[in-house]
C-alpha cells in the first residue's frame, strides 16, 4: 500500500495473522533499521520461537500458537498452528502515557506512542501499567524501550521496516483511516468463505479506544495473548477505589489513635 | 464494584528490593510523624517526648526514601529529576498528573520532606535546651504535669503539624495505591493496598517509637498507650488483609500469593504480636507498677516490635513479589 506520509495524520498497522506464515522477517527488518543487537540466542522449547517475547530488544516478536484444535477439511493431527506478528499497539487511550510521571512518552505528530529516551527515567511504571506486555527496560541506557512505529523513517516519508520487509503483506502500514477499509473487507471476504472464526482486534473503540496497530485474528483475543474488550481496562480505573480505600483507612486511623492516645491521664 | 479484573498478559516491572525498601521506609516515616503529631495534639503532655521520637523516627526514615528511589532507577539515576520537571520540548514546565500516584507521590514526598526536617530539628533544639538547662531551674524544662514543655505552640505549631500529618498519611499509603493503578495481577484486583499499606505503616510506626521509649526513660509515660494505638491499627490492618484476599480471590490471582505463603504467616505473626501485646500492655503508666512491670515491659516491647517491623517488611515484599 503506497502511503504518502504526512504530520497530522494518524497512521498504524494492519496485521492480518490470517496470511502470517511466520518467516520473522519483520523481527529482521526491525532490529536492522533499529539497531537493536537482540538477546543472547537460545533454544525456548517453543514451538518456532526463539526471541520469547516484546522487549527492549525485540520490537516485533512473531507468535507462534500451537495448542488449537485443526479446522482444516481433512483430519490433520488435531493441532493447528496460529501466526501472529505482535507489536506496540500504539493505544489511542495508552495505559503506558497515562502512568508515566516523567511526560516522556508522547503522542507524535502521526498519532502514535513515541518514547523520548532522553526524558525517561527508567521509573517502570509504564511497564506496569502496560497490558500487552510490549515496553521493557534496558539495562545499559536505563531506560523503557519499545516500537517506536519508526518514527525516524516515517518523519523520512518512509513506511516503517517490518511492513516494507513483510512478504505476504500481513504487515500492511498506511493511513488508519484506509487500514480500517482494508481490514473491513479482508474480514468480509473470510466470513464469506466460510472463516466465520475471523474477527478484528481493536479496530473499533472498544479495545482502548482504538489501537493504531490493530489485528486481524483467527482465534478469540485470550489465545493470542490479548485482553478481551472486557478485559482491557485503564489502570487509572483503579485511582478512585485505591485512594477511597486509602481516605476511610486513614479516618479510621486517626480515629484509633485518637481514642488510645486521649488525655486522660492529664491533671 | 467487587470484580476489577482477572484477566493479565503484563511484564512485571522489577520493582523489588530498592522498591520494597523505599515502601517500608515511606510506611514508617509517614506512620511516625503521623503518630507523633497525634501524641502531641491530643495526648497527655507526658506524650511530648515520644512525640519527639516520632518525629526523630520519621525524619530518619525519611533520608532513606529518596535515595532508594534514585538508586532504583539504575544507569538514568542522573534523570530522577525528571520526575517533577517536563523535559518535553516545546512542553518544559513542572510536571504533574494526578491521575498518576507516581507523579502525586513524587510531589508528596517532595513536600513533606519538610515536615519531618522541621519537627525533628525542633525536637532536638528542645531536647538540647532541656539538657543544658540547670537543674534549678526545672520550671523552664517542666510544665505544671511535669512533662516537657514544647517548642512551637499555639494554632501555628498545631496547624503545621496537622498539614504534615496528612502529608504523612498520603506517603504511608500512596503506594499501595500506586501498585493498583496498573494493569499487574494481585495488584490491580483490589482496592485495598492503599489502606493495608497505611494501616501496616501506622502500625510498624506505632512498633517503632514504642521500641524507642526503651531508650528515652521520660517517653515510658505513652509506651501503654503506643502499645494500644498499635493494637487498633493491627485490627484495622487485619480486616483489611481480609478485604484484600477476598478481592483478589473473586478477581481469580489469589493463587499468585500462594508461593509467598510464608511471608503472609510472617506478616500475621507481626499483627498478632501487636494484638497480644496491645492486649497485655494497655495503661502501662510509670509509677503504677514498680520498675519489674516496666523492665518487663521493656523487653516485651523489644520482641513485640521486632515481630511486627518484620511483619510490615513482610507484608510489602509478599504484595510486591506475588505480582511478579
Amino acid at each position: 500500500m503506497a502511503t504518502t506520509i504526512e504530520p497530522g495524520k494518524s497512521y498504524g498497522f494492519f496485521t492480518d495473522t490470517s496470511i502470517c506464515i511466520g518467516c520473522k522477517a519483520c523481527e529482521v527488518a526491525c532490529k536492522e533499521w533499529n539497531q537493536l543487537q537482540g538477546n543472547e540466542p537460545k533454544f525456548l522449547a517453543d514451538s518456532y520461537d526463539n526471541t520469547g517475547q516484546l522487549d527492549d530488544q525485540n520490537w516485533r516478536h512473531v507468535k507462534f500458537i500451537d495448542d488449537v484444535p485443526a479446522q482444516s477439511a481433512d483430519a490433520g493431527n488435531g493441532k493447528a498452528f496460529l501466526m501472529m506478528s505482535d507489536v506496540c499497539k500504539h493505544c489511542k487511550h495508552a495505559s503506558c502515557m497515562d502512568v508515566c510521571p516523567t511526560g516522556a512518552i508522547i503522542r507524535t505528530e502521526f498519532d502514535t506512542v513515541f518514547i523520548q529516551q532522553d526524558v525517561c527515567n527508567g521509573c517502570r511504571n509504564c511497564i506496569a501499567a502496560c497490558p500487552y506486555s510490549v515496553i521493557a527496560l534496558n539495562p545499559k541506557t536505563g531506560t523503557a524501550h519499545k516500537c517506536t512505529l519508526c518514527y525516524d523513517r516515517l518523519q523520512g516519508g518512509m513506511q516503517p521496516a517490518c511492513a516494507k520487509a513483510c512478504p505476504t503483506q500481513s504487515i500492511q502500514f498506511g493511513l488508519l483511516g484506509d487500514l480500517h477499509t482494508a481490514a473491513d473487507n479482508r474480514l468480509a471476504t473470510l466470513h464469506s468463505q466460510g472463516v466465520t472464526q475471523a474477527q478484528l482486534y481493536g479496530r473499533d473503540d472498544t479495545v482502548y479506544g482504538g489501537l493504531n496497530a490493530f489485528f486481524l485474528l483467527m482465534d478469540k483475543p485470550e489465545t493470542y495473548g490479548l485482553p478481551n474488550a472486557d478485559n482491557a481496562q485503564l489502570p487509572t480505573r483503579n485511582d478512585v477505589g485505591g485512594y477511597l480505600g486509602a481516605l476511610v483507612t486513614a479516618v479510621l486511623g486517626v480515629i484509633a489513635g485518637i481514642v488510645a492516645f486521649r488525655r486522660r491521664g492529664a491533671s | 464494584m467487587i470484580y476489577l479484573a482477572a484477566e493479565h498478559f503484563v511484564r512485571a516491572p522489577q520493582w523489588t528490593w530498592y522498591i520494597l525498601g523505599y515502601f517500608f521506609f515511606a510506611g514508617l516515616t509517614g506512620g511516625c510523624y503521623a503518630i507523633a503529631t497525634l501524641l502531641r495534639l491530643v495526648g497527655d503532655a507526658r506524650d511530648e517526648p515520644a512525640a519527639r521520637i516520632g518525629f526523630y523516627a520519621s525524619f530518619v526514615a525519611l533520608l532513606v526514601c529518596p535515595v532508594l528511589l534514585t538508586v532504583d532507577l539504575g544507569a538514568s539515576w542522573w534523570k530522577f529529576w525528571h520526575m517533577l520537571i517536563d523535559v518535553t520540548p516545546a512542553d518544559q514546565g513542572l510536571n504533574f498528573k494526578y491521575w498518576s500516584p507516581m507523579s502525586v507521590g513524587v510531589w508528596a514526598l517532595l513536600i513533606f520532606g519538610l515536615f519531618p526536617t522541621v519537627s525533628a530539628l525542633e525536637a532536638y533544639v528542645l531536647d538540647r535546651r532541656a539538657r543544658s538547662a540547670p537543674a534549678a531551674s526545672g520550671s523552664s524544662r517542666f510544665n505544671t504535669v511535669g512533662a516537657p514543655a514544647r517548642a512551637v505552640g499555639g494554632v501555628l505549631g498545631g496547624a503545621f503539624n496537622v498539614v504534615g500529618g496528612g502529608l504523612a498519611l498520603f506517603i504511608a499509603s500512596y503506594t499501595g495505591v500506586l501498585l493498583s493503578v496498573s494493569n499487574q495481577p494481585v495488584w490491580s484486583d483490589t482496592w485495598m493496598l492503599g489502606g493495608l499499606f497505611l494501616a501496616s505503616g501506622l502500625s510498624g510506626s506505632g512498633a517503632l517509637i514504642a521500641l524507642l521509649t526503651r531508650y528515652r526513660a521520660d517517653a515510658a509515660f505513652s509506651l501503654g498507650r503506643l502499645h494500644e494505638a498499635d493494637g487498633y491499627f493491627s485490627i484495622l490492618e487485619l480486616v483489611l488483609l481480609v478485604a484484600f484476599f477476598i478481592t483478589i480471590g473473586v478477581a481469580g490471582t489469589a493463587g499468585l500469593t500462594l508461593p509467598f505463603l510464608p511471608l503472609w504467616l510472617l506478616a500475621l505473626v507481626g499483627i498478632g504480636a501487636s494484638l497480644v501485646s496491645a492486649r497485655g500492655h494497655m495503661r502501662i503508666r510509670p509509677g503504677g507498677g514498680g520498675s519489674a512491670v516496666i523492665s518487663r515491659a521493656g523487653t516485651d516491647t523489644l520482641v513485640v516490635s521486632v515481630l511486627v517491623l518484620l511483619g510490615v517488611l513482610a507484608l510489602r515484599a509478599a504484595v510486591i513479589f506475588s505480582a511478579q
